[in-house]
This record gives C-alpha cells, sequence and structure tokens, in this order.
C-alpha cells in the first residue's frame, strides 16, 4: 500500500467522504477514529435525510453510514480505530493514542474532520443522572438499544429535539413537553408536525427552571419566559419525568484545529468559533483542510460535501487529479452544497459560509 | 430497560449474555455492549459521587467525551463507562471522588 498521504482525522460523515474521494483520485488514505467503528453519528439517525435525490434524500443515515463504510472500503482507505488524536505538532506532525502506546506521525496532509460537541444548559438540578444531552439520548436508544428513562422533558426545538422527541416516542418512551426558548420553532416544520400530531406539546417561550429529585431526576420545573428571557412569576409548572434532554445546539470539536494554528472567525449561526477556509476546505495553514461540523455546524449532508470537497483538493495538491478535472469535480461539489443551503433554515448558513470565506482570504 | 422491538431498528440481534458485577451485585449484559448501556438497561442511573459535595452523576454526553460516567473498572478508577465494553466477570464500583471507592478513603477528598 505505501506510505499514507493523508491523514483523516474523524471517521463520521465529513471525514468518510473526504477520505473516499482522496483514495478513489489514488491518494493513500487513512482515517483515525477514536471509536470501535467509524461513521460518526450516522448510525443513530435512524430519520430520513432531506434533500434532493443527489443528497441521498430519503435515506435513512443508517443507510448512509453503511454505504460509506463499503465505499471506503472499495476505495483502499485504511482506518485506524480506537485511536485519538491527543495532539497536532509543527510540521504536520499528530500525536496518537492507541489502546497500549503512543505514537508521533508525520502527515503531507492532514484533513480534519473532528465534528462537534454537544452545548449543555445550566439551570438548578441540571447535574443530576437524568439530565442528559438528546445527542446522549439518541446515542442510547437508537445505538445501544436501551431507554434512559420512561417519560422526558425536551429543551429545545430546533431539528435535533424534535428529531430525538420523535425518536424516543418510536423506543417507547414518553415525552411530556417540549420546551424553547425562543418565540417560535426552530426546526423543519414536518418535523414540528409529526411530533405535535404525536401528542407532544410545544412549548415556545418556555425554559427549564429546575430538575428535582433526590439520586436522580424526579420532576422538572418549567415557566413562560417574557421577552427579557425572564420567567413569568405564577407560571410555573411541575412535569413528573424522569429524563430531562439538552438539545440546545452544538459547537466544533476545535481543539485540534486550535492547537495547530489556523486561524478562526466567530460565526454563531455556524456554532461559534470556526476555523475559516478557502473554498477547497483547505484551513489557514498550507496542506490543514477542515471539513463538516468543525467547519461550522450544519447537517450530515452538507459535511459530506465539504468532505468531498477537501478531499477531491487534497488529492489535487498530492498532484493525483490535474487542475482541469479537480476543478470540474469540485464545481460539482460547491453547487450541491449552494443547493442545500437555501430557503429560510439555510440562508443564514449561506451568508456566515461567505463570512468565512473572506476572513479567509485576510492575510 | 431494554428496547426489544423498535419499529425502525427491528429487533435487538441475539447476542452473548455475559454478567457483571456492579458493586457487589450480579447485573446481566451483552458481551461488546458498553458498560453505561447495561448499568441504564438494570436501572441504574448514578455512576459516581463528586468529591467536593459528594452530588450524584450519571450518563451524560455518551460519548466518551464529558466524564460524568466514569466508575471504577476492575479496580481501576476514572474510566469511561459509555466507550468502555463490557466483558464477562468485570468487577465495576460506583465512584467516590476522584479515585475511591465507597469504602476506600479517598485522599483529594480532604
Amino acid at each position: 500500500m505505501g506510505k499514507t498521504e493523508i491523514y483523516v482525522v474523524g471517521g463520521g460523515s465529513a471525514g468518510m467522504a473526504a477520505a473516499i474521494e482522496a483514495a478513489r483520485a489514488g491518494a493513500k488514505v487513512t482515517v483515525i477514529d477514536e471509536n470501535e467503528r467509524p461513521g460518526g453519528q450516522l448510525f443513530k439517525q435512524i430519520h430520513k435525510f432531506f434533500g434532493s435525490g443527489v443528497h441521498r434524500a430519503g435515506t435513512r443515515g443508517v443507510q448512509i453510514g453503511r454505504a460509506l463504510l463499503k465505499e471506503a472500503e472499495e476505495a483502499g482507505v485504511k482506518t485506524r480505530l480506537n485511536t485519538v488524536v491527543y495532539g497536532i505538532y509543527p510540521g504536520k506532525r499528530l500525536g496518537l493514542i492507541c489502546e497500549d502506546h503512543t505514537e508521533e506521525l508525520a502527515s503531507p496532509i492532514i484533513i480534519l474532520a473532528t465534528g462537534a460537541s454537544e452545548n449543555a444548559l445550566a439551570f438548578t438540578g441540571w447535574t443530576l443522572p437524568g439530565v442528559m444531552g438528546a445527542g446522549a439520548t439518541q446515542t442510547l436508544i437508537n445505538i445501544n438499544r436501551v431507554l434512559p428513562g420512561r417519560r422526558a422533558l425536551m429543551v429545545g426545538a430546533g431539528n435535533v429535539g424534535l428529531i430525538v422527541t420523535y425518536q424516543l416516542l418510536q423506543a417507547g418512551a414518553d415525552v411530556a413537553a417540549i420546551v424553547e426558548g425562543l418565540p417560535y420553532i426552530g426546526g423543519y416544520g414536518v418535523h414540528a408536525s409529526k411530533v405535535r400530531r404525536a401528542g407532544v406539546p410545544i412549548l415556545t417561550s418556555h425554559t427549564v427552571l429546575r430538575a428535582e429529585g433526590n439520586e436522580s431526576v424526579e420532576r422538572a420545573v418549567i415557566a413562560l419566559m417574557d421577552e427579557k428571557w425572564q420567567p413569568v412569576a405564577g407560571t410555573e409548572e411541575v412535569l413528573e419525568v424522569d429524563t430531562i434532554c439538552l438539545a440546545v445546539g452544538l459547537s466544533p470539536l476545535a481543539e485540534l484545529a486550535w492547537m495547530a494554528g489556523c486561524r478562526f472567525s466567530y460565526l454563531p449561526a455556524l456554532g461559534g468559533w470556526v476555523p475559516v477556509h478557502d473554498e477547497n476546505m483547505e484551513s489557514s495553514l498550507q496542506g490543514i483542510y477542515v471539513a463538516g461540523d468543525l467547519a461550522g455546524i450544519e447537517e450530515a449532508s452538507t459535511a459530506m460535501e465539504e468532505g468531498r470537497l477537501a478531499g477531491l483538493s487534497a488529492a489535487e495538491a498530492l498532484g493525483y487529479l490535474s487542475l482541469e478535472v479537480a476543478e470540474a469535480r469540485k464545481i460539482e461539489v460547491r453547487e450541491r452544497l449552494a443547493a442545500l443551503r437555501i430557503g429560510s433554515f439555510g440562508d443564514g448558513r449561506a451568508i456566515a459560509k461567505r463570512e468565512l470565506l473572506r476572513a479567509r482570504c485576510k492575510k | 430497560m431494554r428496547i426489544e422491538d423498535h419499529p425502525i431498528l427491528g429487533k435487538t440481534e441475539r447476542r452473548k449474555r455475559i454478567t457483571l458485577k456492579v458493586d457487589g451485585e450480579a447485573v446481566s449484559a451483552f458481551e461488546g455492549e458498553n458498560i453505561a448501556a447495561a448499568l441504564i438497561a438494570s436501572g441504574r442511573r448514578v455512576f459516581r459521587y463528586t468529591a467536593k459535595r459528594g452530588e450524584p452523576r450519571g450518563v451524560f454526553c455518551a460519548l466518551g467525551r464529558c466524564t460524568d460516567c466514569v466508575m471504577i473498572v476492575n479496580g481501576q478508577p476514572n474510566v469511561r463507562t459509555c466507550v468502555t465494553p463490557a466483558r464477562n466477570g468485570m468487577v465495576i464500583q460506583t465512584q467516590v471522588g476522584r479515585r475511591g471507592g465507597e469504602d476506600t478513603h479517598d485522599l483529594e477528598m480532604e
């Protein structure tokens, strides 16, 4: 096989897509992932994806995950699993923690696709067992096939909150309500309707005041909020729940990009501090690419397209693709990306992404 | 509580049954599933108590990042149970403080 030319850090949607594109072009690619199997969060996405046919709309995330792993294998992508990248050093050197030893290696090109982590929300009692991330809940029910509780409160009516609520119902749990701090529902109407049809109320301008319970969650107290986001006295309501799921956004997992010295921009529409990148997904550092949620919180579909861009660009940089071939392929991908960033949900992200590109151009 | 039958995912595949010893009690699990899943399935929610205030903690991120679910596994403290596969005969203890078991003197609690 020869020596690896591209190390991809993170084997989720973006990382696997990047690896597949680069390997198909002829590059020697290795994906490093801390988990037992690659696929990132795709295997817990049991709902059908949106978009058009080319984005595999109507397909469930778990099926896309299986397809990606198969394509990666066919393309000759190597994987190093159960391996944590703990650091990144000058000269594009990666520090690795493997199961029984540590290791350092140099990589001609690095693609960072480290994903995101869930935001927390601090309220009285939020550390009680039974309060957990909505993504954590999704992992427990759809991957581990265990229910964290019998009756839950969902905090946040974005797509994650809506989808995980529905998946809790599918798994046999009850959801008392969804509370959303904003005066409107952030997620897609189709998800919100589905949850409402199932009898779960969505309470906008509401928040969770506290979690109560002896050793774990036994109740949640919610309340209406005024325009200044202050709870309105007298509107407290006690919900008998044993689980509180937090779906209050994601933040890019950017530690490695910071450590590498990549330049960042603060863009709330993309989840906070995001490494700036150009149209090829190259960061401010030559030979270090970023893709997926690390490069701005979006969706699995956009993450895969960004991964493809990074993979094609990396293969081109190594000389595996001519300028003409690479550019033609990249234009296709960019068109699909643009199509995923339209409408009331995509516009904000599209604008923020353009700001990120502009920030990259400033030296 | 285990989800035996699921409208999308179907029936849970049959896996090898194993037994864990959790705070002295036998807990049934499936070989290779993570420890946290087995404990949640058995109805356990408190995985450890904090060093300073002795507050209970359990699974929070289920991804290996937050370290809220760490326990003592085969004598080793601070093991992230949400990403550690269960093996037959594992001895698991609720962790108190940064390293101690319930009956262990925790140096860092002083």
